[in-house]
């Protein structure tokens, strides 16, 4: 499903980010762990397409991402990647609905193809025309899982998804994301160093930077 | 839109900005309109020597003061000339009530076409014919009777001894006939006579030509019509070197006057320019700060499968439609402003002008304002192109 090999990458004038190669089946689930610095995110907008590495290889549905190139890379991403930020980055403007469905538009599918099997699975369909503001932290941060879950895709990625979450909306958003993934047969990759979700995933990597 | 206020306002700069440019549009093509209607068929004005551009504006556009009178003979005189198709000759300088009293032959009201919604025109000494906006406003019937007075502002001396009678009503024709008061010259001739000869007063009065008499009288001008294109070059020479008439052409004059105007036009031009140039600057720097406080939610759009075409559309459409509601709304404020200048000067020249039409230079209008819209948002367009997400996600 996704397979990382030989990713080299740095920020100029910073120590080199050490990333492991991976590989993942759809169903699996890996949390990548780490101290603040250490490259987690940067690993993170790597795998989503988001910033082309160095060196090496991203293989999605063995497609080589970064062959891609502009519009064709981002028609990808909102395909086969959906990501799952720290906060929920709702756009203010539109409903509930209009913001989950807005995968959807982007990858020119009728719009409410998957919006209400997704609001249902996610439990918000009775804030579908709701208005962002009125939502509350965990609703937010679900409404932004079923926006990176509507295109169905192959890969999940989520940057500390739970790091604004208290315990309870914290278990429930880690249960949602595993279970959403085991049903979409998608890899499930959680960047994170939030303790509380470490016994949740077993398979873990930690990165760290290497000195020049 | 992050600001309401401040966009509010440069939209409303915007429209205000090409609101002027739609009233100068409105204005420049029905009064270049109005202005060769009202002078069609009236080749040259021949009257006393002063300013000629006073004399076309005073006896084709009925606007400024007379130059003076003429003597009858003399004005025939010339009007034999073989070179004049139709010569119509007209005593100006009473009104009533500000609406000016022309004398003249039936001739005149064939001039503009003019037809008759009531009664028929004069064939007796003081037997008037009103323009449709007179009639209209006055509220005269056929039979009616009223008192000029001297002078062709109102509230000047009245003749009191002999009054008008309305014989005939025009149909509006939209030229400047409408708000004239015509009569025969022998009308304005016995009303300024201090003893009334009661015999003459039951004669027909001439239709067509100039007036018989065997007196000796004063016309104001006469409205030439040329025989043959060689006319207008021997013509206004050959009548200017006589040393008490004039001759002048309207086309020329009013070529003139909008050349005058012309200078005052492209000021009012320039700073309606200067203020559209502001508010598209104005919508620069709205869009340019509010796509900073944007940038993160347009790097997550990318992340959800936004290409960057599509934001650089969508940044662009922002401006466009912010800049297409300024043009409408400008347009809707120009027509008003023409409307309510119409409203405010009813006598005047502009008062033939409407606000219930849509010139097809209008559309320069909207496609200027949509320019303006490309160009204000294009810079911050392009930085939504090129943003980088991943830089941006970070923050």
């Amino acid at each position: 499903m996704i397979i990382v090999k030989d990713i080299q990458f740095s920020y100029e004038n910073q120590p080199k980010i050490d990333i492991p190669d991976i590989e993942l089946n759809g169903g699996d689930e890996l949390l990548v762990l780490g101290k603040s610095g250490s490259g987690k995110t940067t690993f993170l907008n790597i795998l989503g397409g988001l910033l082309a590495p160095h060196k090496g290889e991203i293989l999605i549905d063995g497609i080589s991402l970064y062959k891609l190139k502009g519009h064709k890379l981002d028609k990808f991403r909102g395909t086969h990647i959906g990501i799952v930020f720290q906060k929920p980055h709702l756009l203010g403007p539109l409903t509930v609905a209009e913001n989950i469905s807005l995968p959807h538009f982007f990858a020119k599918k009728p719009t409410t193809y998957k919006l209400l099997h997704y609001l249902k699975e996610l439990g918000i369909q009775d804030k579908q025309n709701a208005r962002i503001q009125t939502l509350s932290e965990g609703e937010a941060q679900r409404v932004s899982i079923a926006r990176a879950l509507v295109n169905e895709p192959k890969i999940i990625l989520a940057d500390e998804p739970t790091a604004s979450l208290d315990d309870e909306n914290a278990t429930l958003v880690v249960n949602l994301l595993k279970n959403q993934a085991k049903k979409l047969q998608a890899a499930l990759i959680i960047v994170t160093h939030d303790q509380r979700i470490k016994n949740q995933i077993e398979r873990s990597i930690t990165l760290k930077l290497i000195d020049l | 839109m992050a600001k309401p206020l401040s966009t509010g306002l440069n939209i409303l700069l915007l429209a205000l900005g090409l609101s002027i440019i739609t009233v100068l549009l409105l204005i420049e093509d029905q009064f270049e309109n109005k202005m060769s209607r009202d002078a069609s068929g009236i080749d040259l004005v021949i009257g006393a020597k002063g300013s000629p551009l006073q004399l076309v504006l005073s006896s084709v556009y009925h606007i400024d003061f007379p130059t003076g009178n003429i003597p009858l003979d003399e004005a025939r005189k010339v009007s034999r000339n073989r070179l004049i198709k139709k010569a119509i000759p007209m005593g100006l300088g009473d009104n009533f009530e500000g609406f000016r009293i022309v004398g003249s032959n039936h001739e005149y009201l064939e001039l503009y076409n003019a037809s008759f919604i009531l009664g028929k025109a004069w064939t007796k000494p003081f037997e008037v014919v009103l323009g449709s906006k007179v009639a209209k406003e006055k509220g005269f019937k056929v039979g009616d009777t009223f008192v000029g007075s001297h002078g062709i502002a109102s509230a000047s001396h009245e003749h009191d001894e002999h009054p008008y009678v309305v014989v005939g009503i025009l149909t509006p024709s939209h030229n400047v006939i409408d708000q004239l008061i015509v009569t025969s010259i022998e009308s304005i001739w016995y009303s300024h006579d201090d003893t009334y000869d009661h015999e003459k007063l039951e004669q027909e009065v001439a239709k067509t030509g100039f007036p018989k008499t065997d007196e000796a009288r004063d016309l104001t001008t006469v409205l030439v019509a040329y025989r043959n294109p060689i006319a207008a070059i021997q013509l206004p020479r050959m009548i200017n070197s006589r040393s008490s008439l004039q001759a002048a052409s309207p086309t020329f004059e009013i070529a003139r006057l909008f050349e005058l105007l012309g200078i005052g036009i492209s000021l009012v031009e320039s700073l309606a320019l200067v203020i559209i140039f502001i508010a598209g600057l104005g919508i620069f720097i709205a869009l340019f700060n509010s796509l900073k406080e944007r940038k993160y939610d347009l790097a997550v759009m990318r992340s959800i499968g936004a290409a960057k075409s599509q934001l650089f559309l969508l940044i662009l459409l922002e401006g466009l439609i912010l800049t297409f509601i300024g043009a409408v709304a400008g347009l809707f404020l120009g027509h008003l402003f023409l409307y309510l200048l119409v409203i405010v000067n009813e006598q005047s020249v502009i008062s033939g002008l409407t606000a219930f039409v849509f010139v097809e230079k209008e559309w320069w209008i909207l496609a200027y304002a949509l320019l303006v819209g490309v160009l204000a948002s294009i810079i911050p367009a392009w930085n939504a192109y090129r943003a980088d997400i991943a830089a941006q996600l970070a923050k």
